[in-house]
């Protein structure tokens, strides 16, 4: 039913506010000050070559093996799968720098891999450059592809199984039925949803790739700040990832984009068709490649980090204390900004829009946009820090929205006529109607902004000095100083304050949290 | 006095018009065939939604653009009458401060409210931990201590079995004398009408019809009640 209108909401409007003239304004100083592609060289091209190549590749890779994954995931039950289900979940909360350690443990140089193939007496493998870039990125969004295709897979009703089996349809009849139409619909927004993913990468770019072969934009953005001090090319190269995302945002528009974090994927599909021997070995198969794939390397980093967390230098905790700082003060910032925007959004689809404006600008455009901006007032790395906490805040914000607005627009419609008919208003209203209410989907955004901040190394990069670092900019350097059990236990001490910090904020949002 | 003045009010292509006066004090059904616009016309009163055009007056005081919660009423709406995260006590004290600083005074006028609809010691109980009966007598326990002059009731109690259903009418009626409350009530059953209104206003094709004497129009129903009712000559297809 159409409301009457309704009073303006000064916070969502303020909030929108704030959104809009960071990422306008950033993205105006990125534009202004730009020079111009003319001036960009045949390896700023292979740049944009490299990550366009790279991120359709790593598309195409998790997607075509989050096929197999999700499909036995999906009909298969065991001990241990709602754990596993969980545990795809966890890359997006956890630090790129962790996982690339791990990663490099198990395929690296010096990594059990090689160490096997030497021991077979072959050839070593290297993964640095384009391979390595990949891989890290299968690594992340494989378990994202395969969440998002078990929910197309518990999509289809039970009643269309059900019917199958009766008429005595087997494995690969029921494939082109009824699995290969969901595939088609889901497939293309998820490939476009990873191939933004990997567009932006910055920090696997930093650590696996790297030299003229294997940079990203981004990457070159980095380099022409930290190496070349040459902002006017940084901004050039910061149009270009603009365009690039802005490019494939436009095309994702065209595809059904699905929840990232969906609830109730713990229920398997009955299935009759799938007890053949061969088809129980095969799913298994899957399974155990797709857990040891995401398991054997965060194992390995922290079977090797363990032991010398407690020995960690004094610098290693006190970037510690720094990232729980800006963790701290982005989730804070990302809430106050994402709170009002949700609740506004269930009347105007506009401030939805605007929260989501970050995804068209990656970390360092946004970091580059500042720098200029505030370039004339202060110094690089003492903005490191405050610059860290809105950049971290905004990439976090389209996130923290996805979970809150759904709530918001529930809690709409359930109580909303109630609240006003009983003039509950203001401060009121927000204390004994919205904070207890949206206390849950809170407590998830504001976990998953902190952990996301917190393993942040992105725009920190870009500013920092040898005194301002975070905890994944000291582990970044430690590793490029080949302090490789410092490192090891840096990285421990990060997985563990990201993973305590998303679940603090959790499980705060559930405590005695009834009806 | 509740005045609708002129009310056109429409959504897409349904329309309804409303054009008279209920006297203060009156226990007032309203009744209609579903789809008819009976929720619509509450909402309108109520404030949720705008009417094309016309006026909404209360003693002869224009409310039209009145917010909902300072028009001079209350509304039970079918459900979600409650807040589930609220205690008992809560929600009725959100009937006399929105902000929940009561005083002590209050704090005595929420218990006696609690006593007097029979839910004496439950103040601290959450409302999923209640039947539906006393859920609904919690939101009446709230209506009485708002005592504003006017109550609509959108069928809050249809999720009730017919003895409780008709317990908590008595319990309405007793409210409404007691404050003189004007009440206004949807209501698809007949006899809801029959029992507890001494009027009736008949919502159906397009208009709101003028309260009329419940025994009356019953007795000699139009055509469009007739139909809804299923009897005399006219077909409802």
């Amino acid at each position: 039913m159409a409301s009457r209108a309704q009073p303006l909401n000064p916070g969502g409007i303020a909030a929108a506010g704030l959104v809009l003239a960071l990422v306008l304004g950033t993205l105006g100083a990125v534009l202004w000050h730009a020079d111009g592609f003319a001036a960009l060289g045949p390896a700023d091209w292979a740049a944009v070559r490299f990550t366009v190549t790279q991120a359709l590749v790593s598309a195409l890779v998790s997607l075509v093996l989050a096929v197999p994954v999700a499909r036995a995931l999906a009909r298969r039950r065991f001990p241990g799968r709602g754990i596993l289900i969980t545990l795809l979940g966890a890359p997006f909360i956890l630090p790129v720098i962790v996982a690339v350690m791990g990663i490099l443990a198990i395929f690296g140089r010096a990594g059990v891999l090689n160490d096997g193939l030497a021991a077979l007496g072959l050839g070593r493998v290297s993964i640095y450059g384009f391979e390595g870039v990949v891989l890290a990125h299968v690594f992340f969004n494989l378990p994202l592809a395969v969440r998002l295709l078990l929910q197309g897979w518990l999509a289809i009703p039970t009643e269309r199984f059900r019917l199958a089996a009766s008429l005595g349809l087997g494995p690969s009849e029921i494939m082109c039925l009824l699995e290969r139409p969901m595939l088609r619909a889901l497939a293309p927004g998820i490939f476009v949803t990873i191939f933004l993913i990997c567009l932006t990468s910055f920090a696997v770019a930093l650590t696996l790739g790297g030299g003229p072969k294997a940079t990203t934009v981004e990457l070159a953005i980095y380099q022409a700040f930290r190496f070349d001090f040459d902002p006017g090319r940084a901004a050039t190269m910061a149009t270009l990832q603009l365009m690039l995302c802005a490019a494939a945002i436009l095309l994702a528009t065209r595809f059904a984009i699905p929840a990232a974090f969906g609830a109730g994927l713990d229920r398997p599909v009955a299935r009759w068709d799938a007890g053949a021997r061969l088809l129980r070995l095969q799913d298994g198969l899957f399974l155990i490649l797709a857990a040891g794939f995401l398991i054997a390397p965060l194992a390995a980093v922290v079977m090797a980090g363990l032991p010398g967390v407690a020995s960690l230098p004094a610098s290693v905790w006190l970037a510690a204390l720094r990232s729980l700082a800006v963790a701290a003060g982005s989730t804070a910032l990302a809430l106050i900004l994402a709170l009002p925007l949700a609740l506004a959004a269930v009347r105007g689809k506009l401030f939805e829009l605007v929260g989501m404006l970050p995804i068209v600008a990656s970390s360092l455009v946004l970091g580059t946009g500042l720098f200029l901006i505030l370039r004339p007032m202060a110094s690089p790395a003492s903005l490191a820090l405050p610059v860290t906490v809105v950049v971290n805040a905004a990439m976090a914000l389209p996130f923290c929205l996805r979970a809150l607005i759904p709530a918001a627009r529930d809690l709409e419609t359930g109580y909303g006529r109630l609240a006003q008919s009983l003039g509950l208003r203001g401060r009121a209203r927000l204390r004994y109607l919205t904070l207890p209410r949206l206390r849950r989907p809170l407590g998830f955004a504001g976990g998953l902004a902190a952990a996301l901040s917190m393993g942040d190394l992105g725009v920190i990069a870009l500013f920092a000095d040898g005194e301002t670092t975070t905890l994944p900019l000291q582990l970044y350097r430690l590793m490029g100083a080949y302090r490789m059990a410092d490192a090891a236990a840096a990285a421990v001490l990060l997985l563990a304050l990201s993973l305590l910090l998303f679940w603090a904020f959790d499980r705060g949002g559930r405590a005695d949290a009834d009806a | 006095m509740l005045t609708l003045e002129n009310l056109v009010i429409t959504q897409d292509d349904f329309r309804l018009t409303a054009d008279f006066s209920v006297a203060a004090g009156a226990l007032t059904a309203v009744i209609g065939p579903s789809g008819a616009g009976k929720s619509t016309l509450l909402s309108v009163i109520a404030g949720f939604f705008a009417a094309a055009s016309g006026r909404v007056l209360w003693n002869d005081e224009d409310i039209t653009d009145t917010a909902p919660g300072e028009r001079p009423l209350s509304i039970l709406f079918q459900d979600q009458n409650l807040f589930p995260h609220l205690t008992v006590g809560q929600n009725v004290g959100l009937g006399l401060r929105a902000d929940l600083r009561l005083s002590a005074a209050q704090q005595a006028s929420v218990d006696e409210a609690l006593r007097r609809t029979g839910l004496a010691g439950l103040e601290g109980r959450k409302p999923a931990t209640l039947s539906g009966g006393q859920q609904s007598r919690v939101a009446l326990a709230r209506t009485l201590l708002r005592a504003r002059p006017l109550m609509l009731l959108d069928e809050p109690f249809s999720a009730l079995g017919p003895a409780l259903k008709a317990e908590m009418l008595a319990l309405v009626a007793g409210i409404a004398s007691e404050t003189g409350a004007t009440v206004l009530m949807v209501s698809h059953d007949p006899d809801d009408a029959h029992r507890l209104a001494d009027q009736t206003i008949l919502v159906a094709e397009g208009k709101a019809h003028p309260p009329r004497s419940t025994a009356a129009l019953f007795a000699d129903p139009p055509p469009a009640l007739a139909a809804y009712l299923g009897r005399g000559g006219l077909s409802d297809r």
